[in-house]
């Protein structure tokens, strides 16, 4: 079996869950003989936009002496497109981002507490014309490439996907990792919702990361239920480095927020616990890692609740220093307002740190060895994170479980699934 | 004969390197080496060199007749030192003239005037000794950072037992009167103020150079003129301003070296002006009254207040948490702590905070090595929370300790209960035993008792009663009775002794009771 698979990053270049999910994917379908063209956009600095470049796996900046490498590759093909589609993203904040840069003509990543995405080439500023020329290229690729099926991965790759499949006539599946109701509560982008829902009308599958996205498919997007196939995501056990356990430098016990400081990720909720929690135990540190567009409103707060000593910011945090973060962690909090999935807390409780979590998060819906709480409980979040920090048996229990328990989730079974849909509709 | 008083700031930061979270207890050198000696060593050759040469040629040239004045902060003086020693020399050329006055600051340029007298002294003493160190003279006038000042600032700066001291003439603080003219502190009238005219002396450092500006360009000429048109009455021009002004603020292409060279040689000549230091205006004026300032002043900004500092949740949050510290910090003997602890309360790293952006945001921006003032937050605290643990772990007690102590404290208390415990015990077990033998007392106890009680019983009995009811008592009670008869008594005692005999058994009985019952009511308690 042969798939085209539309994308919009790969490892190692990854600003968020969306790569980490479509590598883990990929690399389990290859794993039960389903073979992968993969598409990604990507800047090329000044190259013809219309660009399609083939990667080798010699390119690629990985261990490729691992024997599970080497097969991976044999059943992918991975191709560029020259775009500037940038994840996690709207047109709006696309369009500004565009602007201040050619203005400062400064490179986003140089500054630490900056959001971090590679930005380079002099294209289009409006992100829904990125969009359309991602398609067009696409419909371009399916005319000469065979496949048996077109996967596109969030509502970027849809048109590419639509495009595709009218050029070829192939089935597609839509897969929905975060709704536009996710990344913006009520007030959403109508294009984007639009071409969200079109990719899900015109698709013969969609596949929702948790029942969680299921249920607002279905309901706000009026899609047909006997369609829509809820697959958890899983962990891809060979990203995460074992790293030595960090002694921290302090005494003070460490808990943990991870991941990008948006209204989606109700960083303001983890705040207002760290600050009940303060109150009665200061021995406690908390530290709030990552970046978006709530930042400094989140640094003003601590300021203003007379925190800041116990309360600290990394900015955006790369590689090791993720794993670096987990070693000194005594509890890690996900307090998310939407989170279709949520994988942040399977690799903290992979590093054995036991976790809470919102129930608004397609992740509680798989995991068993972690404390659930309303994301906009305060106190409850306050209650389980004091009861992690100071009540051993449980914090015992859960390292010990939690590991395991995730070690459990893997792709190769979610692949599986994946495979079982494809040849649904074959 | 009136006076223009030249004061020049010189002042640059420890600018802190960029430090992270996971450096937090774990590496303990905060500042950005590289930046600020590559940043000193560019204003050296830009502003600092030219400048000192010009005025020293100025010196040579006028003699006694041209005088101006500094305050260089003791961060500026030990990163001289460290980085550009050639400037710490040209500025010891112009002490050595005798026409430079130095004047006292604190040593970091610190904002712990309004924080803590205790700190504030001990800062002005680092500052004050570093001057007579380097320059050989000791500081009779004082300027605070920044030119802050309240009447409780003042106050405090005469206590120290300075005689003159430097501020802004603010608009809102002085109303219709004019900052030409020596003023008085109005806590302690002994400290007389000079107040910066702002006016000509924004004039130099900001304007000069500013197109925009309707008397652009700003020559020699003009500026006499404009000397020449203050009241004849008034008696002294005070212009305060940063040195950065020559060369770094204002470029040299903009003119302002030649503009200084210049100025004196056009006073001399066309006005009744002479230079003179602080010391020297503030020892001829005489004060003209005293100025009311009970909320803190500054030079900063349109507002000539503390905004740029302090007042926002990322300044107070910062500040408040540094100046906990304090009293740790007093009785620590660690000489690395103490000196970061003078680091860190550089006003520059709030000013670095302030986010008001709007007419003085270019001012702020200078040399400002952060993006956003919540970078400078987050990088402030970062070694704030590293230096705090340093302080909890070498200074005075630290929690550890105080854990300790509580938990000696808590045995020592239990220890006291049980002393407490057992001797309340053993005493009521005595009391008990006293009452309930005061309850039986007979005639028998008589013996035990004492003779002045044995005197009082005698008086409340009747002698007839107690004679007959002794019939039959021992010879000790006896004994005990009859010394402390007196003689009345003493007859009738021995007179009833021969009628003894016909004495009935049961009136006996009725007498011993009767004695005994008042036994009972005297010495029962």
């Amino acid at each position: 079996m042969r798939v085209l698979m539309f994308g919009w990053e790969f490892p190692p270049h990854i600003t968020g869950g969306l790569g980490t999910a479509c590598f883990g994917l990929t690399k389990g379908l290859s794993k039960h003989n389903v073979d992968v063209i993969f598409v990604v956009p990507k800047a090329y600095g000044d190259e013809d936009q219309q660009a399609v470049k083939l990667v080798n796996a010699s390119d690629v900046p990985f261990d490729i002496t691992d024997e599970e490498y080497k097969e991976f590759w044999s059943h992918i093909k991975y191709m560029e497109v020259g775009s500037n589609i940038i994840p996690y993203v709207d047109p709006q904040e696309y369009r500004r981002t565009y602007e201040e840069n050619k203005k400062t003509g400064e490179s986003f990543t140089s500054n630490v507490f900056s959001k971090h995405y590679e930005f380079s080439g002099n294209y289009g500023l409006n992100l829904m014309e990125e969009v359309s020329r991602y398609a067009l290229i696409a419909s371009g690729l399916a005319a000469k490439e065979n496949f048996d099926v077109i996967h596109a991965h969030d509502w970027l790759t849809y048109p590419a996907g639509i495009a595709a499949k009218k050029t070829s006539g192939k089935p597609l599946i839509v897969h929905m990792h975060a709704t536009e109701f996710d990344r913006s509560g009520e007030n959403i982008n109508q294009q984007v919702y639009e071409i969200e829902r079109e990719g899900m009308m015109e698709a013969d599958r969609v596949i929702t990361v948790s029942n969680l996205t299921r249920n607002i498919v279905i309901n706000k997007y009026g899609i047909d239920p006997d369609k829509v196939i809820t697959v958890h995501n899983a962990v891809d056990h060979s990203m995460l480095q074992d790293v030595k356990n960090i002694k921290k430098p302090y005494k003070e016990k460490l808990v943990t927020f991870l991941g990008r400081i948006t209204m989606q990720k109700g960083p303001e909720y983890f705040i207002e616990a760290a600050h009940k929690i303060l109150q009665k135990d200061p021995d406690v540190r908390f530290v709030m890692a990552g970046s978006g567009d709530m930042l400094n409103r989140m640094i003003e707060r601590v300021a203003h609740l007379r925190i800041a000593d116990k309360f600290h910011f990394t900015g955006f945090l790369k590689g090791n220093d993720v794993n670096r973060v987990f070693s000194m962690s005594d509890v890690f909090v996900m307090p998310s307002v939407s989170e279709p999935f949520g994988i942040v807390p399977l690799e903290a409780m992979r590093s054995s740190v036991p976790v809470v979590i919102s129930k608004q998060s397609g992740v509680a819906e798989v995991l068993v060895h972690a404390l659930k709480i309303d994301f906009w409980d305060i106190d409850g979040m306050a209650d389980a994170i004091y009861g992690l920090l100071h009540y051993q048996g449980i914090s015992t229990m859960f390292r010990k479980l939690g590991k395991k328990e995730v070690e459990g989730l893997k792709w190769e079974n979610a692949a599986l699934k994946v495979k079982a849909v494809y040849e649904s509709i074959i | 004969m009136r006076s223009i008083c030249f004061y020049f700031q010189v002042h640059q930061p420890y600018r802190l390197r960029n430090y992270r979270f996971f450096d937090i207890g774990e590496k303990h050198d905060y500042f950005d080496t590289f930046n600020n000696s590559f940043i000193m060593r560019r204003v050296a050759d830009k502003n600092y060199i030219p400048m000192n040469a010009l005025l020293l040629d100025l010196i040579n040239e006028y003699g006694s007749a041209f005088k101006v004045s500094f305050s260089i902060s003791g961060v500026a003086l030990d990163q001289f030192a460290e980085y550009a020693p050639d400037v710490l020399d040209s500025f010891k050329r112009l002490a050595d003239t005798g026409n430079v006055e130095f004047l006292a600051e604190t040593y970091s340029h610190s904002l712990a005037a309004l924080k803590s007298k205790e700190e504030f002294e001990k800062q002005v003493k680092i500052q004050s000794d570093k001057i007579k160190q380097y320059f050989g003279v000791e500081p009779t006038t004082f300027r605070n950072t920044e030119l802050i000042y309240s009447d409780e600032i003042g106050a405090m700066v005469a206590d120290m037992g300075y005689k003159t001291m430097l501020t802004e003439g603010a608009k809102h603080v002085l109303g219709w009167r004019s900052p030409n003219y020596a003023y008085t502190n109005a806590i302690n009238p002994k400290l007389k103020l000079l107040l910066k005219n702002f006016q000509l002396s924004d004039d130099i450092a900001f304007r000069f150079s500013q197109q925009s500006w309707g008397e652009w360009p700003l020559t020699t000429e003009k500026f006499v003129d404009w000397l020449n048109n203050i009241d004849q009455k008034e008696e002294v021009v005070n212009l305060f301003m940063d040195y950065e002004t020559f060369g770094e603020h204002q470029w040299a292409e903009t003119g302002i070296f030649d503009f200084m060279k210049a100025l004196p040689g056009r006073v001399f000549s066309h006005s009744n002006y002479t230079f003179n230091t602080p010391a020297e205006v503030s020892e001829t004026l005489q004060p003209v009254g005293s100025i009311h300032v009970p909320y803190p002043i500054s030079w900063a900004d349109e507002e000539r207040d503390l905004t740029a500092w302090l007042g926002n949740d990322l300044q107070d949050e910062a500040f408040d948490k540094l100046y906990m510290l304090e009293e740790k910090i007093k009785n620590c003997d660690d000489d690395q702590i103490k000196h970061d602890w003078l680091l860190l309360q550089t006003s520059d790293h709030f000013y670095y905070m302030c986010t008001k952006w709007f007419s003085d945001g270019d001012v702020h921006k200078y040399f400002n090595p952060y993006g956003t003032p919540y970078d400078a937050f987050i990088n402030f605290m970062n070694v704030l929370s590293d230096f705090i643990i340093r302080v909890n772990a070498t200074c005075g007690t630290n929690k550890e300790d105080m854990k300790d102590l509580k938990e000696m404290a808590e045995k020592l208390m239990d220890k006291v209960e049980d002393v407490a415990e057992k001797k309340i015990k053993s005493s009521t077990k005595r009391v008990k035993k006293t009452i309930s033998q005061s309850k039986n007392i007979k005639i028998d106890d008589i013996k035990n008792m004492s003779n002045a009680a044995v005197k009082k019983l005698i008086k409340e009995v009747d002698i007839n009663e107690l004679t007959i009811a002794l019939k039959e008592a021992g010879n000790e009670v006896k004994e005990k009775v009859i010394p402390n008869l007196n003689k009345k008594a003493r007859k009738t005692y021995d007179e009833l002794q021969q009628e003894l005999g016909n004495i009935k058994k049961a009136d006996l009985k009725k007498y011993q009771k009767a004695v005994e019952a008042k036994l009972k009511e005297l010495f029962k308690k």
